[in-house]
């Protein structure tokens, strides 16, 4: 049973059915990340994923961007409480990308420029749930969002839509990432309220 | 140290720290204790059931169930102007901690440190710059403290304590600066970033905090001056 306190609910917002618990509507797009911003040259740029044999595949940003590519139109949820409602992007499905892709794990560790490392079951990737994204509303993804290119999850907390993709590493076990093992859920659904461990 | 679930937690003082902002103590029984940087989650529940959850850095650490909480009034906002004016000693409300694991300082890191705050972001760097204070720790602590004007920087008087002491600090101001002041007044630039921080060749892990478009610009300027990426952590605060 919850605690009542004092004086509070004065100044509430008015709550929505689109909006999981705790969260609040935005029409911002803040930033969350770890540490600073990589900038990546298109030139440098490339995006792989490996399975548990060794074998690699990958895309230039040249052979990535002539891959068939979807818009999305999604709605966000960050972990910091954020929401934002249908947003829309371009990017290649998940789908795509391992469409040539044998593997017989089950979970996806998601690696990025700088460092950064998200774990996903690869159920949650597939099936038209996931993209790799290039484009927010038209334009070319900013760094500060991700850009070249993120990982977009939108049914799992935004944390798992790792910024600056730049590979996949099928995995046996759902191995935990660089916010997992810092405090954040495993899986992050945001509809269950998936925030921490 | 694992999250708890929800607990209740009384509020046991209340002080002013600027005219906007306010420095809260909880007695939180059942709290494990947290490490300097962490935070947690505070949950108000009106007489009607509607609740509201926000996230609010630790300024106190180590064991113990009392735990220290310093909030800066976002002027149309809906839980901090409660907890800065409204919220009395004996009220309760729950909280959820300590979360975050990552932008921890830990007492036997070898490395000096460099804290950035930029307005109510001092509060997980007051918490490590306090630990350290009461630490063996031999490294080094330095603090750029980034607020409007002298009297907007929440904690000014513990800070000028533990400047005499254990902390190197230098202040920048984005909008009024005390007479004489020899820097220039404004938004920080990386010259200034960089002239007030330890230089790479010192190897420093670098703690910046505040709000979102303060803490980018800090972090591409540590980056930007030769910092590895990988050394600078960084607390966004929204808004
Ligand atoms: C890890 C972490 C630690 C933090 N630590 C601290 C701390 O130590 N001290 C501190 O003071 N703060 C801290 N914060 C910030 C804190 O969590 C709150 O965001 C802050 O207190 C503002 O909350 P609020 O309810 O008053 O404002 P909100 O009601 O959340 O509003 C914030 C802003 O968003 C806008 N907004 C929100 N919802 C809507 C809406 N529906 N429609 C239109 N506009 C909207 C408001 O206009 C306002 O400008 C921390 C945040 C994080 C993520």
């Amino acid at each position: 049973m919850a605690q009542f306190t004092r004086g509070f609910g004065s100044r509430r917002r008015d709550a929505d059915p689109d909006l999981p618990p705790g969260q609040y509507l935005t029409t911002d797009f803040p930033v969350l990340s770890a540490g600073p911003t990589p900038r990546i040259p298109l030139s440098e740029w490339s995006f792989s994923i490996r399975t548990e044999t060794g074998e690699t595949a990958r895309w230039s940003w040249d052979d990535f961007t002539a891959l068939p590519s979807e818009e999305v139109s999604t709605d966000i949820h960050c972990v910091t409480r954020w929401s934002k409602l249908g947003t829309s992007w371009r990017g290649v499905a998940l789908d795509t990308l391992f469409e040539d892709v044998e593997t017989s794990f089950d979970y996806v560790m998601a690696h990025s420029y700088g460092g950064y490392t998200t774990n996903v079951p690869l159920e949650d990737l597939l099936d038209g749930k996931a993209w790799i994204a290039y484009e927010f509303d038209g334009e070319p993804l900013d760094p500060e969002h991700g850009g070249p290119a993120r990982l977009l999850v939108p049914h799992l907390y935004f944390w798992k839509s790792a910024k600056w993709v730049r590979g996949l590493v099928m995995q046996q076990h759902d191995d935990p990432g660089f916010w997992e093992q810092n405090g954040y859920h495993l899986r992050g659904d945001p509809w269950l309220e998936e925030r921490y461990w | 140290m694992r999250t708890t679930g929800w607990l209740a937690a009384r509020i046991a003082a209340v002080r002013p720290t600027t005219s906007h902002a306010r420095v809260l103590t909880l007695d939180v029984p059942g709290w494990p204790g947290n490490d300097p940087g962490q935070h947690l989650d505070i949950r108000l529940t009106a007489e009607d059931g509607y609740q509201a959850e926000r996230s609010y850095s630790i300024a106190s650490s180590g064991p113990g169930e009392r735990v220290e909480l310093a909030v800066d009034t976002v002027p149309d906002g809906e839980v901090s102007p409660y907890l800065v004016d409204v919220a009395e000693v004996g009220d309760v409300l729950e909280v959820k901690g300590p979360l975050g694991a990552y932008f921890v300082w830990h007492e036997s890191d070898p490395d000096p440190v460099q804290l950035v705050a930029g307005g109510s972001g001092i509060v997980p760097l007051l918490a490590m710059a306090r630990a350290h204070d009461r630490s063996e720790s031999p490294v080094p602590f330095r603090l750029l403290y980034s607020v409007r004007s002298p009297d907007d920087a929440l904690y000014r008087d513990e800070i000028l304590d533990l400047a005499g002491r254990s902390l190197d600090l230098t202040w920048a101001y984005t909008r009024a600066a005390p007479e004489g002041w020899p820097e220039p007044v404004g938004r920080l630039t990386p010259d200034r970033v960089a002239a007030a921080t330890w230089p790479p060749a010192r190897h420093p892990l670098t703690f910046i905090c505040g709000p979102t478009r303060f803490v980018e610009a800090a972090a591409d300027a540590m980056v930007a001056t030769g910092h590895d990426p990988a050394r600078v952590r960084t607390e966004r605060f929204g808004g």
